[in-house]
């Protein structure tokens, strides 16, 4: 089991729970990540945190932290 | 019949644009009662009765930030007649999750799908008429900047609203939700009007604390929470979200075509660059670099001296022509009409004085909200915030938090209001509180009179004030953080990286021109009411006996005032009038704390670094009652211009004066253990003070090391909270 923590720069996973709750949970879940969603990681901020993924067609940036509570495959 | 009509969107999807395009120049921008969200209405054009209300940019109707709440506390309670939900047409299929909760408040909507020319220019199709049919909406085609579809969709839109047509969602959720949904809407009683029944449902099974505080009944919903959870193996929160997603995922095939699936977008190509993990950090310093030399240095220093020495100072050339200041122009019309002299004194040093001060910011602050509009309409303020989030999250300020910290080394006015850029409404907050901690060129003087006067010039003085500004803005993060003000729902960092683009010309002045114009009205009263206060008492006194204007600083109510709350700065080491009167006369402009000590020591105009009183300021002060008094400056209520900034950008009484004190509180606390460890040190001196020193001290270190409870918390009780509903 993966989080999206873990994932390298150009890979593409897909999501298969969230872990969590509260408003961050229901933030992630806003912004389209899903269960089944696809993501693809495309890059790592310069201080080596956020990351910036591509999701549901656009960007979005999300701290490493709150990537660990994404499990994906 | 006067109609009203509700925009609502994502960020970044055109609002501003479609709103600036439906109204024109016919607008009003204020705040959201209470909150520091931006409120815009405007009527529509050639429309008198109809009004529209530019709701700020939301991704859903959550509790959990203040845009969200607002916008949809005014859905559900003043039941605008329509809503025009604007979507942005490249990037679908996140934006059709607001509208699906959009429509399920019972108010008409029309959906808008702008950017409609880039998505023809790339080659996809949206299915329109198959997008209304399925979301039980109109839909229309449009493009905010070329002004295309406007007209189309206000009409749609006030036609909706006549008619009263109230909209009925067509999307459904799974069977065994759906039917979870209907026994709560039974339950719900009769104070929630028919079509406002789904969305209260939908909240309710959400556990949707803020609705559940304003229905009047609130049905026991226990036994359908349970069953639904054990039932789909997650909370509701998270099933309904899925839910919304699964539905759209649905619909998006019959509506939506991409063609060219992976070629690289323009936008792509500058972010390969912008953001690159080793150019990244240069290109921001760049455009920092370029900003402040702009904005701080070159033009903003042109603007501001002429606003300053010539305007209100002492006049300036146009082409050649000379043109008298101000209070000049004023004081040949009151000596031509006779004036007397005490009203000539206050309309020429007090009020136009004051207005200057408020005015004499504007042109500056002008360039830099021009560079700050343009920063954020192209997209790059989102990467600034991508960029050093990791450096500034640990001090509870926002990555954005760099660029009114940066331009707060220059002034701290317009420092304090570039913190609009930061949505945050926790991060935006410290950032206003602390920005002033780093000492702005009006504070150089100090600096210069200091280390003049009492370190013969040590060249390490300058660089010490820096540091502790820094210092002041990295412990009061860490330690704010975990006081009661700033704990709350953790605010997460999930944020959009919107596509760049070229932002029109008429948007960005828009933008720098509000924010202008929102200083010198909220910032501007003030500034000239504490202006003249502090006038009236520096020239009027008791001298030979009688109350009235004094020739002499000496005699005046200020220096009475100085007097009696001097020994106030007794343990900080500078407890006489003298130095009290001139750290208030700072208030006004900190420079003019030079300028008090001059004419307190007898002088009538001394130097900016005040060289001519060194000598006697030297006999004065020691060493470290002067650095405790130089650090008291540094740190404490910055002068009236940038409270007049933290007033309006705080937009709440409360905020406001807890910055001004915690500021105050914490100069004088740092200046008290300087001088009293300082004095233990060099003079072996045990006192009480002494103790006091040490007790602050500790206190400090364990609030600095002290482990950040907040969040973790707040989930673990509202897990531990789940967990029993569960059982």
């Amino acid at each position: 089991m993966k989080t999206l923590k873990e994932i390298k720069c150009g890979e593409t996973v897909i999501v298969t729970k969230l872990s969590g709750t509260g408003p961050v949970k229901r933030r992630i879940m806003d912004m389209g990540i899903t269960k089944g969603t696809e993501i693809f990681i495309r890059k790592v901020a310069p201080l080596g945190d956020p990351i910036e993924v591509k999701v549901r067609g656009y960007e979005l940036s999300l701290r490493k932290e709150d990537a660990q509570m994404i499990e994906v495959e | 019949m006067s109609i009203k009509i509700a925009l609502a969107g994502n960020p970044n999807c055109g609002k501003t644009t479609l709103f600036n395009a439906l109204t024109g120049s016919n607008q009003f921008v204020g705040n959201w009662p209470g909150v520091t969200v931006e409120k815009k209405e405007g009527k529509l054009k050639g429309h008198k009765d109809i009004t529209i209300v530019d709701l700020p940019g939301i991704y859903s109707l959550s509790p959990y930030t203040l845009e969200e709440v607002v916008a949809r506390n005014y859905l559900i309670n003043e039941k605008p007649d329509a809503i025009i939900n604007i979507v942005d047409g490249t990037n679908i299929e996140r934006n059709l999750y607001l509208s699906t909760q959009l429509m399920e408040l019972g108010i008409p909507v029309v959906m808008a799908i702008n950017m409609m020319d880039v998505v023809h220019k790339s080659g996809d199709k949206i299915y329109i008429n198959e997008l209304s049919k399925k979301l039980g909406c109109e839909v229309v085609e449009i493009s905010a900047l070329k002004g295309t579809g406007i007209k189309e969709a206000s009409e749609k839109a006030v036609k909706l609203a006549k008619e009263k047509n109230k909209s009925i969602p067509i999307h459904e959720f799974t069977p065994v939700l759906e039917s979870v949904l209907n026994s709560v809407e039974a339950k719900i009683g009769f104070d929630v009007s028919e079509e406002q029944r789904r969305f209260f449902a939908i909240k309710l099974l959400e556990k949707d604390e803020k609705i559940l505080s304003q229905m009047k009944q609130v049905p026991n919903i226990e036994e359908e929470i349970n069953y639904i959870e054990n039932e789909m193996d997650d909370d509701t929160e998270s099933i309904i979200t899925n839910e919304r997603y699964l539905y759209i995922s649905s619909i998006i095939k019959d509506c939506y075509k991409k063609t060219n699936k992976e070629k690289m977008s323009v936008s792509d190509k500058i972010d390969k660059i912008v953001t690159n993990r080793f150019l990244a950090l240069p290109i921001f310093a760049l455009v920092m670099f370029g900003v402040y030399y702009v904005a701080v240095t070159s033009v903003g220093t042109i603007a501001t001296d002429w606003a300053n020495d010539g305007v209100f100072g002492d006049g300036w050339n146009l082409f050649g022509l000379a043109i008298p200041s101000i209070p000049s122009i004023f004081e040949s019309l009151l000596n031509a009409v006779g004036c007397v002299e005490w009203l000539k004194g206050l309309i020429i040093d007090g009020i136009v004085a004051g207005v200057g001060a408020v005015l004499g910011f504007v042109p500056q602050m002008l360039i830099l909200f021009l560079f700050l509009a343009f920063l954020e309409a192209c997209g790059y303020m989102a990467r600034v915030a991508f960029i050093m989030d990791r450096l500034f999250r640990k001090f509870g300020l926002s990555g954005k938090s760099f660029i009114p910290m940066l331009i707060g080394t220059g002034c701290g006015v317009p420092g304090i209001m570039a913190s609009r850029t930061i949505e945050n409404d926790r991060d935006r907050k410290m950032t206003i509180m602390t920005t002033t901690f780093i000492p702005c060129t009006a504070k150089l003087p100090i600096i210069a009179l200091i280390a003049g006067a009492l370190f013969n010039g040590a060249w390490w003085v300058a660089p010490s004030a820096y540091f502790i500004g820094v210092l002041a803005i990295v412990c009061s993060g860490i330690i704010l953080k975990k006081t009661k003000m700033f704990t709350g729902n953790p605010a997460p960092f999930v944020m959009e990286l919107p596509a760049y683009h070229m932002p029109t010309f008429g948007n960005v002045m828009r933008s720098m021109w509000e924010r202008g114009w929102s200083f010198i009205k909220k910032a501007g009263t003030v500034i000239l009411l504490s202006t003249i206060v502090i006038w009236f008492s520096q020239n009027f006194g008791y001298s030979n006996g009688s109350f009235g204007m004094v020739d002499d600083m000496n005699d005046s109510i200020l220096a009475l005032f100085g007097g009696i709350i001097a020994p106030i700065f007794t343990p900080l080491g500078w407890g006489n009038w003298k130095s009290t009167v001139a750290a208030i006369t700072g208030l006004i402009a900190k420079e003019n704390v030079v300028g008090t000590f001059g004419v307190l020591y007898g002088f009538q105009e001394v130097a900016e670094n005040g060289s001519e009183i060194w000598a006697t300021l030297a006999k004065s002060m020691t060493t470290l009652s002067a650095y405790s008094f130089l650090v008291f400056n540094l740190l404490c209520a910055p002068c009236f211009a940038a409270i007049g900034a933290i007033k309006r950008e705080m937009n709440n009484a409360k905020w406001f004066w807890f910055a001004i004190g915690y500021q105050t509180g914490l100069a004088y606390i740092v200046s008290l253990c300087i001088y009293q460890i300082g004095t233990l040190i060099t003079t072996r001196h045990f006192g009480f003070g002494t103790v006091v020193a040490f007790i602050i001290v500790a206190a400090f270190l364990y609030m600095l090391f002290k482990p950040n409870k907040d969040g973790t918390t707040h989930q673990l009780k509202r897990n531990i909270k789940l967990q029993k509903q569960k059982i």
